[in-house]
């Protein structure tokens, strides 16, 4: 078949709704694309620990460590599922990994902030899930089937997450004067860069266009962003919490709120590393990486001298 | 940075109850057939998603090419008479 004929089929499929399983004829941009995405939230979901890994040992009770413990695990298996997904494309769970460690390759901003106090995991599972949620749900339906399969596992253990963090938050905030002040000053530190997750504005996002074309993203990032704004204002307002922009405002005739100018050079500051946390993180997962190597290797040592055990004695029998 | 060898990946299969096939859920890594069942454990029944595990390492598993979708599965299009409403029976035979 020809290139151009492929090309047809594919796109044909891409408006029929039908998913692109591994293995069949793709464009080498819908590849790339592909695996820089899947990647990238791959290396979220593993970096997105370490914040939260912070409070573990020092949660509250022991209600709220089990709690934190079973999301953060979740997290892990998150980062499983997406880079199994992104291994079906011919990429190796080696080169992502490299590419993480190198800080070549990228995964979201918000794990460049500090989580400084307990109410920060509060407000970490209430909006930095919540976002994730956001974003998540619409690529149940992205165009990839193994991409489109992990969505739908990890939307599934995902609302949990968004449910602790807010009770966290819920009972802060209904907590002492002090614990009160603590909710809002994580809230306020947290708002501007979760609304910074769904990444730059429409106008300015150089691969929204064809990703929204080959339904590798099916909603847009302003889209998504005032989604997510609509939903957790009256979330904020029922926990008697105050959204930190002065320019927040119902808008009757579009039916949603009106919001503030994001501050995109703090963005893209952030994201060129040069965040509160960017060397920190990197730096952990480095060490972890070092420190697990003689595990990988004596585990595969292991293995070896098992299977060859196992063959001398079926010889011998 | 270079590690000698990467741990192989494995298939994850799993029969989430008594009666149902065991159904591919995704792949992971680990060095033997023990870890792979553990670690499927451990990332694909958290939350009571099974009651028995099959893994298989990838390499093993032969697939069909998908240019040959054509050719394989297209001849069952048109034979229609492998279906029961094919054929045509009197009103009055309610159920066959
Ligand atoms: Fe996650
Ligand atoms: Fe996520
Ligand atoms: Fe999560």
């Amino acid at each position: 078949m020809s290139e151009s004929s492929m090309l047809e089929k594919f796109e044909d499929k891409i408006k029929r709704e039908v998913k692109i399983e591994p293995r069949e004829w793709m464009p080498d941009a819908y590849r790339k694309t592909l695996v820089r995405q899947i990647s990238q939230h791959a290396h979220s979901e593993i970096v997105g620990m370490l914040p939260e890994a912070n409070w573990i040992t020092r949660a509250p009770s022991m209600r709220r460590k089990v709690a934190l413990l079973a999301k953060v695990q979740d997290e892990a298996g998150h980062g499983l599922y997406l880079y199994s997904a992104a291994e079906t494309l011919g990429t190796s769970r080696k080169e992502m990994v490299d590419d993480l460690l190198s800080g070549k390759a990228k995964y979201s901003s918000i794990f460049n902030y500090p989580t400084i106090t307990w109410a920060d995991i509060g407000a970490i599972g209430w909006l930095v899930d919540g976002a994730a949620i956001m974003n998540q749900v619409p690529l149940c339906r992205t165009s990839y089937g193994p991409y489109a399969r992990a969505m739908v596992r990890i939307c599934k253990e995902e609302s949990f997450h968004q449910r602790q963090g807010y009770e966290i938050m819920l009972t802060l905030a209904q907590g002492s004067e002090e614990q009160k002040a603590m909710a809002q000053d994580a809230l306020d530190r947290w708002w501007w860069p979760s609304l910074m997750m769904f990444g730059p504005s429409d106008k300015d996002s150089k691969h929204s266009a064809q990703s929204m074309a080959w339904k590798i993203k099916r909603k847009s990032n302003d889209e998504l962003r005032q989604n997510f704004v609509d939903a957790t204002v009256p979330q904020a307002r029922l926990i008697g919490l105050t959204i930190p922009d002065p320019d927040l405002k119902w808008n009757e005739e579009r039916g949603s709120y009106d919001f503030g100018e994001i501050d995109w050079e703090e963005f893209w500051n952030v994201v060129k590393g040069n965040g509160p946390c960017n060397k920190q993180r990197l730096d952990a997962r480095n060490k972890a990486h070092e420190e697990g190597r003689w595990v990988r290797e004596a585990a595969l040592a292991f293995a070896e001298k098992q299977a060859k055990r196992k063959s001398e004695k079926e010889q011998v029998a | 940075m270079n590690e000698k060898n990467d741990w192989p990946l494995w298939e994850v299969f799993i029969r989430s109850r008594s009666g149902l096939n065991h159904k591919h859920v995704g792949s992971l890594h680990a060095a033997d057939a023990d870890m792979a069942i553990e670690n499927a454990r451990d990332v694909y029944t958290r939350r009571n998603e099974g009651i028995s595990i099959w893994v298989v390492e990838s390499k093993y598993v032969i697939a069909s090419n998908p240019g040959d979708e054509e050719s394989l599965f297209d001849p069952a299009d048109n034979k229609i008479y492998r279906h029961p409403t094919f054929y045509e029976l009197p009103d009055e035979v309610k159920h066959m």
